[in-house]
């Protein structure tokens, strides 16, 4: 595949020339790419509506806004985020400089996901753009018709030799995988996530890798159910279930079982009205091996809600299971659909134990009036990031850094920490050749000083 | 090899016992490291000169003195370091509390070098200790006498199951990297480098690595070349130029070529004496096999200055060779030793191209007056870190990250770096459940309110 090795090399080319090193250039690319998000927003939610059936205003409000809002910020912040930043000096340094010097890496690769295809090109590719870099962009072919679209419109924006699109499947990331890259940023599953780090390895090339796990939800006794069931119910079917920081499953008393599933019943009722494949505002599975994927997971499942599906259409309802063994297929591998198990626990300690035999998930979840139970659960777990008492949320808040820990991922991005994770952190220390003097100390014959 | 799997699930339900996570019991084991650097110093410092032939005085600065200032510093911050980190919140979390918490990440494994071996394992030890982590402590068998001393030590004042040190060659560091961590810290060379990474992607731990490079040393005409050529010499030459941030080679214009070799050739008989092999102060090759490395690095090039060698003693006299063509042999790796390439350019335009050219290195230094110049370097070049008007000392500021970039490594370390590098930071946002009714906005029937609008 000569064409994917020529576009890297020309990508490299192009950063060695320098131009995209300018604050001024920078700043002018990300301005090109805000006016092509509000340029092309029809076609944007269009090609969102073909690969995912997500509303307009869904579509909007999740990728979108998300993009323009970490533009501003971006473009706001960037002279301030690229200063060079003192530090602290001692004795030693009283007359010197020192400070750290934000640098750009040089070519970066961004992967991006198939469930939010277009936020999850679009954040990474503006931290790498504002911290300077060369960038070779690999849409999802999953979501084919939002990849198709990234591949046409950044070239009509952007620099076209810095700022590459490379499409293609498995084969073509393959082989771009095998190009020396000087970051590698991943969106996906923790088994790619596992072959873009031994790629990444022989070039000695830094990821970040984006990954999922199933993130736990626990629901305290003390808490005001129909808030939290509502919330809920909000982050789990948002884009039918496909988002890596859904809540995967619940955790809760069995005395509140039922209780959860009316609240989130009653909620779905509000959300999507009594035939929810008509709602605008309720998604698809993206493609039929993931419709059959997810559906495989009911087998055997007491279904407490929905289990509705069209093959067609890619259609799954909203689902409940209860009592749900933590042995069963829903309870291994990451859901990313529509299904909501729910796993009773007895006590908090019980939610603990279970959450921390498992592996580290991107987010976790815990919905209780009791702050100290809230801080008690962050103490004694780890993930990602955390919300308490929503979902989601902490995604949202840019100055959070956004990442992954264990399985889940490593690195974070997101405003600033995207500027940081696409820069080096250059130490520097400018001295002056004076004061020779007290150098002496230092130099031998030190053994013949001391005696 | 059932006895590394063992010693490592140790680790791992040690950790899982909770107990490395407060703050008390931190500080007391860091605060036991202390007291074992403070007892033990006559033995640690002996098998430093065991290992490499080092004096007491340079060992006790290069190795004791930092690991003693890194644990004060350490214990002194950590409070302020692990506590959460509140950040800027927006109209919409206004009344929820958003911070990022400091977590341990688990079992962290620390592959020691063996040209600075107590240091190499104590520094990144400390910031795991910090964390809060178990730590799996593997000393480079190459310092022998050191590894051996670490290995009697530290189960004498650390916790002997959270923080176990496991000796041995390649096939235990093989046996060793199959396990899983939770951050894997190496320091050494690029080719080993990449082998950890692989490994890592295995389990998909993340990995700080300190490799090395061939740290470039441009002397602008327009600087004090007796100043300038003493620090240099002092960094290249200390211990016997197995620093990893020692100044590789020079960069200078051809005219000042000589005065630069006369200054050296002065400073290192104010260092070390006329005979240089009785200075206590000039260290020994670790080996014989680098011993043989370094010395063929030599074959045809123009020796300025040094070249004597005694292969039973490992030692090799600090050397300077001249006119040295960038295609020859000691031009290609990372010399590692006490051998001082100067390749001549015409100016700082080819110096920064000849720097660029080529992988970029773990430390860069420039010598010049003119502070113009010397950004100029720092904006057109890119290295781990850098120093100007000096080598070496950008890595003994205590807030500056140390660390590679490009094949000289990833990642970074000392004082707070090494707490970050080691913990999770967690983003946490804590709401309640109140005030429900703004939160409307977001959920559906979304279409319908945009048709009721």
């Amino acid at each position: 595949m000569e064409r994917i090795q020529q576009v890297v090399g020309r990508a490299r080319a192009a950063f060695q020339s320098g131009r995209s090193r300018s604050l001024e250039f920078r700043l002018q690319q990300l301005k090109a790419l805000e006016r092509m998000v509000q340029e092309k927003e029809k076609e944007i939610l269009a090609a969102l509506h073909a690969d995912l059936h997500k509303g307009g205003p869904n579509a909007y409000s999740h990728e979108i806004l998300g993009v323009l809002a970490e533009l501003a910020l971006t473009m706001e912040k960037l002279p301030s985020w690229a200063a060079p930043q003192p530090v602290k000096k001692n004795l030693m340094t009283m007359r010197d400089e020192a400070f750290i010097n934000f640098e750009p890496l040089g070519v970066v690769l961004i992967i991006g996901a198939w469930n939010y295809p277009f936020v999850l090109v679009m954040q990474p590719l503006i931290g790498a753009i504002a911290a300077g870099n060369a960038v070779v962009v690999k849409p999802s072919e999953v979501s084919e018709n939002t990849a198709q679209l990234v591949a046409e419109l950044l070239p009509q924006y952007l620099d076209r030799e810095l700022y590459p699109v490379v499409t293609g499947g498995v084969p073509e990331t393959t082989e771009l995988l095998t190009q020396r890259f000087d970051h590698i940023l991943y969106t996906g599953n923790t088994a790619v996530g596992k072959i873009v780090m031994a790629a990444a390895a022989k070039h000695l090339t830094p990821v970040t890798l984006e990954l999922g796990g199933k993130s736990p939800c626990y629901i305290d006794k003390d808490c005001d159910l129909a808030v939290a069931c509502r919330r809920i119910t909000w982050g789990k079917y948002m884009n039918c279930g496909q988002t890596c920081i859904a809540p995967d499953y619940i955790l809760c008393d069995p005395s509140i079982q039922s209780k959860v599933v009316e609240n989130i019943k009653a909620t779905l009722q509000e959300f999507y009205g009594e035939d929810i494949k008509s709602s605008p505002d309720y998604e698809r599975i993206i493609n039929k091996r993931h419709f059959k994927r997810v559906l495989g997971l009911l087998e055997g499942q007491k279904i407490a809600h929905g289990g509705e599906a069209d093959e067609a259409s890619c259609f799954i309802a909203p689902t409940i299971l209860t009592d749900v063994s933590p042995e069963s297929k829903v309870m291994e591998e990451e859901i990313f659909g529509p299904v909501l198990p729910i796993v009773s626990v007895r006590s908090v300690e019980e939610a603990i134990e279970f959450i921390n035999r498992r592996e580290k998930p991107l987010a976790l979840y815990v919905f209780s009036n009791n702050k100290q139970l809230i801080k008690r659960v962050i103490s004694e777990t780890s993930s990602g990031g955390v919300t308490g008492n929503d979902v989601i949320m902490h995604f949202f808040l840019s100055s959070l850094p956004f990442g992954g820990v264990g399985h889940s991922g490593m690195g974070a991005y997101h405003g600033k920490h995207s500027f940081e994770t696409f820069s080096h952190r250059r130490a520097c220390l400018v001295k002056d050749l004076k004061m020779e003097v007290i150098n002496k100390v230092r130099y031998p014959p030190v053994s013949q000083k001391k005696v």
